[in-house]
């Protein structure tokens, strides 16, 4: 009765993923002087759900550390053991060895043993740093009374090297029990009783099994071992925690654990029923509680005291869609979906779109009298799409605390590095963003907040010395205003230094001056390689970086402003589009075409007074705005357009600005101002120079979407090329 | 075309083997192409124009919410009057995953052609590369050339696809 397991590893890996974010959320939520015991336990249960899945599956890397992980969890929740920074440290990084072995199951890196091992050590050194001796715990003081070994055979060695073995170890004290695992790749038990050597077991077991797979762990006393079973019953439902002194026999195993016998009367075990996704329950006699609950996959408890696997086992496997109460969110609320068919999703909503403004188009020239009921029907038509656009558009809209929560720990992990004290303050996680900005927006933030963080913020005594507060605090707040998502980092450090910015400039031979305002002073920091850290630090400084986040920002349809004042704070602006999918866009008319402006880069329009076009060298080429000289993009010139307005002054400037540098784009008309769809021409055509891709008008026609980006460079190449 | 030859083969008779061809006319001359690379036809409608673009490539139009070029093979192979009235015709071809519409004088019909029917083109200089020519096809009285039309439209020479953007 072979099971391919294989296909719940994927549901092992997200459970798991899920687990171990949830854990870290709730260790960087810790009060380390007073913790809280509901959040204490909370962390327990998920490094117990993740030990005992992983055991099912036979991932006995994740398990070895989740184990030890979890004994000492277990102590600090019952208070054996004080939390102190360094555990909250190991419980961290045991968090990010974990990820890594996680990620090294799923086929992505290599899984890193060195580490695994090392985390390993550290947490039992922890445990037993702190342990108050008299607490019953399975490093109890008093001698032990035998061993429960575990490992795993090497490759090759089956049942006739584990008879000698036993014989082997037959000598070394009272054999008690030997239990072949019920799944290959799970270790094998042996029970030893008697006081023997541990190194010496270790040595003898390193004869025949693999060495990273050998655990000793000594068994209490029988009254310790009693005790712990007592105080703590989850610690006797774990896969490898010591089973009730009573043999444990093959009989006892269920569909995907061993149920470990319960000896002790289970009354005081079941008050305590926080059972992760896989693990393993104990029997329960018929007395016990009979509206237990039982998550997906797990096995009923056996019917009756009597060993009876297999009715067992196909009553697990028969009910395992039985409701979960323990986890009541997640199971039936949420279907996972593929993002190419909830894309295709929208694609097609957005053909209805073009549709149904096609039809309401023709439907204008139609009497309306006449032709009431077709009106009324194309206007429901036309509300109903909305709508429909809508909802399919929330499909891929996520909170913003996806990405939020990553930073409490990157703050973490570099105020303490920086020796700075930082308090961060989040609000506004519940805006909404689709998935694809979600996921390229990360980086960009995760930059700003380390700048903030390495060049805000000042160092504690610093800010005392100027009267602030010793802990700096950093802000991330999200909302949402007139169609864009806009996202703030802001701390209150020392605020950008303007003259060493332009010192700075004026260093690389860039062109600035004293009069520029502050705002064009501080996005000179978003040039490449451009750096005023007096000493590169291992968080920043390098210099590279800014202009990395600005032109990812850009890329995403977005923009982000600086303000800044020095000794109050400093804070970066992003602000994106709602989605990718759709742009808001200015239509503009030339000659018979009609283009798409996005909107994000247009600053003004006008129409150009004769006096405000000069000439160089007999060419018209700049327009003076207020104070400053735009180069005029003719864009009739640049695409050739026949048919378009010559004069300048008769049609209309619009003023964009690209990477920091205005031009005046000069066309017939502006038409409006619309959401469009942006479809690729990549598709069937090419990349076109100086249009970014194209999109279907009301009327059915393709209007191309403009490169700003590229046409503000190209008039700034080509200006003195025409001089 | 080895292939085709040992089919013929091994078909035992020279009448076994046929293939459907969609003739369309440019002036004067009939072209054939492969029936199945042809996905509709349609009416010509104005398209979008495309800056800077080679004077064959017309521009790019909405089909059904797909951004589709399209190409006038009659400015391309300098045969035919260019002009556009409600009967010039759009073949929409589909090329291995591309969209690409071409315009021509008319479509005449769908035939089909047996290999024996297909002579080899002599080699010629024409605004056509030989290359792109499969071969000269005879239909009574008259001559159909076979047109690869996926290797025409995907080569460089029609600067759709982004390759040809390097290649002068």
């Amino acid at each position: 009765m072979s099971i391919d397991m294989s296909q719940f590893h994927q549901v092992f890996f997200e459970e798991t993923a899920e687990h171990l974010a949830s854990m870290e959320n709730l260790l960087l939520g810790l009060d380390i002087a007073d913790p809280d015991a509901e959040q204490l336990n909370a962390i327990f249960r998920a490094a117990h759900s993740i030990k005992g899945s992983s055991g099912t599956f036979g991932f006995t890397d994740l398990q070895d550390v989740t184990h030890i992980l979890e004994n000492l969890l277990d102590r600090v929740r019952k208070g054996e053991l004080h939390l102190r920074n360094a555990m909250i440290d190991a419980f961290l990084d045991a968090g990010d060895v974990l990820k890594n072995l996680l990620a090294a199951h799923q086929g992505e890196g290599e899984a890193d043993r060195v580490a695994a091992d090392a985390i390993c050590q550290r947490l039992r050194q922890l445990t037993e740093a702190g342990a108050v001796p008299p607490a019953p715990t399975f490093q109890a003081a008093t001698p032990a009374a035998g061993f429960d070994l575990y490992f795993l055979l090497e490759g090759g060695a089956g049942a006739t090297t584990f008879e000698n073995l036993k014989a082997e170890l037959a000598t070394h004290g009272e054999l008690r029990a030997a239990t072949a695992p019920a799944v290959p790749g799970q270790p094998w038990h042996v029970r030893l009783s008697g006081a023997a050597d541990p190194e010496l077991l270790r040595g003898l077991l390193e004869f025949v099994a693999r060495n990273d797979s050998i655990r000793i762990v000594p068994l209490g006393t029988a009254d310790a071992e009693a005790a712990v079973l007592a105080d703590a019953p989850d610690g006797a439902y774990g896969f490898f925690s010591a089973p009730a002194p009573a043999t444990a026999s093959d009989d006892a195993y269920g569909f995907f654990d061993p149920l470990p016998e319960m000896a002790a009367p289970p009354a005081a075990a079941a008050a305590d029923d926080a059972y992760g996704f896989f693990a393993p329950l104990p029997e329960v006699p018929p007395a016990a509680p009979a509206d237990e609950s039982y998550g997906f996959f797990e096995p009923l408890p056996e019917p009756s005291p009597a060993p009876a696997p297999p009715p067992a086992r196909k009553e697990a496997r028969t009910v395992p869609a039985a409701p979960a109460a323990t986890r009541p969110a997640a199971g039936d609320t949420t279907i996972r979906v593929g993002v190419d068919k909830v894309d295709q999703l929208i694609n097609l909503v957005g053909e209805l779109v073009i549709t149904q403004a096609m039809l309401a188009q023709s439907a204008a020239q139609i009497d309306p009298v006449e032709f009431e009921r077709l009106h009324n029907g194309l206007i429901q038509l036309e509300r109903n799409t909305r709508d429909l656009q809508e909802s399919v558009m929330s499909i891929r809209m996520m909170p913003m605390s996806v990405v939020f929560s990553r930073f409490p720990r990157v703050v973490r992990d570099i105020s303490q590095k920086l020796g700075k004290q930082v308090e961060l303050k989040l609000s506004g996680e519940n805006t909404e963003l689709d998935k694809g900005l979600i996921e390229r927006i990360t980086d960009p933030l995760t930059h700003l907040v380390r700048n903030s963080l390495d060049h805000g913020i000042e160092l504690p005594e610093v800010r005392a010395a100027k009267g602030k507060q010793p802990v700096g605090t950093i802000t991330l707040s999200a909302y949402h205003q007139s169609g864009n998502v806009v996202i703030e980092v802001g701390d209150d450090g020392a605020g950008l230094p303007r003259d060493k910015i332009l010192a700075k400039a004026r260093e690389r031979g860039l062109g600035v001056h004293d009069q520029m305002t502050d705002q064009e002073v501080f996005a000179l920091i978003f040039e490449a390689g451009f750096s005023t850290a007096d000493r590169i630090t291992e968080v920043s400084g390098r210099g590279v970086g800014m202009d990395v986040v600005k032109k990812n920002i850009t890329a995403l349809g977005g923009r982000v402003d600086i303000d800044s004042l020095a000794g109050i704070g400093t804070r970066m602006t992003v602000r994106l589009p709602l989605t990718l999918a759709i742009l808001d866009g200015m239509s503009v008319a030339v000659g018979r075409e009609t283009y798409i402006i996005p909107l994000g880069y247009v600053i003004e329009s006008l129409q150009a007074e004769p006096g405000m076009i000069k000439s160089v060298a007999g060419v018209e080429r700049l327009l003076q705005v207020r104070d400053e000289y735009l180069p005029i993009i003719a864009l009739h010139e640049v695409f050739r357009v026949p048919g378009a307005l010559a004069a300048l002054e008769d049609g209309i400037m619009i003023i964009l600005e690209a990477d920091g540098t205005k031009a005046a784009l000069f066309v017939d008309a502006m038409v409006g101002q619309h959401q469009v769809v942006i479809k690729s021409l990549e598709t069937n055509y090419r990349k076109v120079s100086g249009v970014s891709g194209a999109t279907i008008m009301g009327d059915g026609r393709v209007a191309l979407i403009l490169d700003v980006a590229m046409l503000v460079d190209m008039a700034r190449r080509a200006l003195p090329a025409a001089a | 075309m080895v292939q085709e030859n040992n089919s013929q083969q091994a078909a035992g008779d020279a009448g076994a083997y046929s293939q459907e061809f969609l003739t369309f006319t440019l002036g004067p001359e009939e072209y054939a192409i492969d029936i199945l690379k042809v996905q509709e036809i349609r009416g010509y409608e104005p398209p979008t124009t495309i800056a800077n673009a080679p004077a064959f490539l017309k521009g790019v139009i909405n089909l059904r919410g797909i951004i589709v070029p399209i190409v006038d093979m009659r400015i391309k192979f300098g045969v035919g009057t260019v002009e556009y009235t409600p009967f010039t015709v759009v073949i929409i071809l589909s090329l291995g995953g591309r969209v690409v519409g071409m315009v021509v004088d008319g479509v005449s019909d769908v035939t089909s052609l047996r290999s024996d029917q297909i002579r080899p083109a002599p080699e010629f200089a024409a605004t056509v590369d030989t290359r792109y020519i499969k071969g000269l096809g005879t239909l009574g009285e008259r001559m159909l050339i076979v047109v690869d039309i996926e290797k025409l439209m995907l080569s460089g020479e029609m600067a759709l696809v982004e390759e040809a953007a390097q290649t002068p």
